[in-house]
């Protein structure tokens, strides 16, 4: 049961940790929730299907389909990331001044929370397709401890949704003027260890054989697959050894984010002044 | 969209196709061989058949790759230029037994 719970848990981390920034920024949203659940319930509809055709899927692309898959899942997330920033830089802080903002405003505010519901589903499909294919296995394996280790499961979602919780309460107690900020900060660093990882299963693929030695090798301070190395590695894209390639893809989303944050125009009023 | 960006990728060719790998087979949870040499500073590729009816998941941070293996069908992992050295992975789902090192020298 412990085994279970484990394997469950650090697989839901990622995805807990998502929902619980997504839920916070986009605070003041009208339907929201029903954005998040929508992402929630279409990501573990996914994993089901690619833990049902994870054979197919893997034979794919000469044996790398996986890799492809997820490095283009991953892409289309840091895509929707980016969107989502860009058009805060451009709205949040009228939403800021006036969380209750007027039906016009909150109408284009739902056109990103799309974006973010995609965001949801792709961290839920990516972690959740593991479960399915992990806890299948316990069932399929039959014997006594099966519903121990099912319980276990079981329980590790519940840790999941928990991580959920706490990051989105703990990013709350952020004074709403300042709590976008913080959102499209973090937003960002999600957005750019995203494509570092996208890059590494291109690179895994063989589809990318540039920069594929690593940098540098942190591993002695802080492993990758222990506990603060996932939060971390969800979080601000910790890798214990990154590749030259990732350490581009880092580095180029983060940029990017920032100079597109820059060159929206601020608000319809200052649209003009912006351009120039 | 999936079958549009998987159609747009199609297109691209893989950049290796090494048909010679080292080939490794899991089966009740175990790999064999366990430990895997290869020639430090050159790519190399494991073949990996699953044996058992179940997933498993090779996974090693020190190699920087997580693949899932469904049951009864093979994978191949490629393996970036190592530095030499030793890099454990393990077969997640069954952590218990499934491990193994690959030691480039």
């Amino acid at each position: 049961m412990i085994s279970s719970f484990i394997i469950v848990f650090r697989e839901m981390i990622e995805a807990g940790l998502i929902v619980g920034i997504v839920l916070a920024a986009t605070r003041g949203v009208p339907h929201r929730g029903r954005a998040v659940v929508l992402g929630i319930v279409a990501g573990i509809l996914g994993a089901c299907l690619v833990a049902a055709f994870a054979g197919e899927l893997a034979d794919l692309f000469e044996g790398s389909g996986q890799e492809i898959f997820n490095a283009a899942i991953l892409a289309l997330a840091v895509v929707m990331l980016t969107w989502h920033n860009v058009w805060m830089a451009g709205h949040g802080r009228e939403m800021a001044r006036e969380l209750k903002a007027a039906g016009h405003q909150v109408k284009t505010g739902e056109r990103t929370l799309m974006a973010l519901s995609v965001v949801v589903g792709v961290a839920v499909l990516r972690e959740g397709a593991e479960v399915v294919l992990f806890l299948y296995g316990i069932a399929a394996q039959g014997g006594t401890s099966a519903s121990g280790l099912a319980a276990g499961g079981a329980l590790g979602l519940v840790a999941g949704g928990v991580i959920s919780g706490l990051m989105y309460f703990g990013l709350l107690t952020i004074p709403a003027g300042r709590l976008f900020q913080v959102t499209s900060g973090l937003i960002t660093l999600l957005a750019a260890g995203m494509a570092a990882q996208s890059v590494l299963f291109l690179q895994n693929g063989g589809w990318l054989d540039y920069f594929t030695a690593t940098v540098w090798d942190t591993s002695w301070l802080l492993p990758e697959d222990s506990i603060t190395g996932r939060l971390l590695h969800t979080l601000v894209g910790y890798s214990q050894s990154p590749t030259g390639a990732q350490l581009i893809a880092y580095g180029g989303t983060i940029l990017v984010i920032l100079v597109l944050m820059r060159l929206v125009p601020q608000g319809p009023k200052k649209a003009t002044r912006a351009a120039a | 969209m999936k079958k549009m960006l998987i159609a747009l990728l199609m297109t691209a060719t893989p950049a290796l196709a090494a048909d010679d790998g080292i080939v490794v087979h899991l089966k009740n949870h175990k790999f064999s061989p366990s430990v895997i040499k290869v020639k430090a500073n050159k790519p190399a590729m494991i073949i990996l058949y699953n044996d058992d009816a179940t997933a498993d998941e090779f996974d090693s941070p020190s190699l920087k790759i997580e693949r899932v293996v469904p049951g009864h069908k093979k994978a191949n992992i490629r393996l970036r230029a190592l530095a030499p050295g030793k890099y454990p992975f393990m077969g997640e789902f069954n952590a218990a037994t499934a491990q193994g090192v690959v030691i480039a020298e």
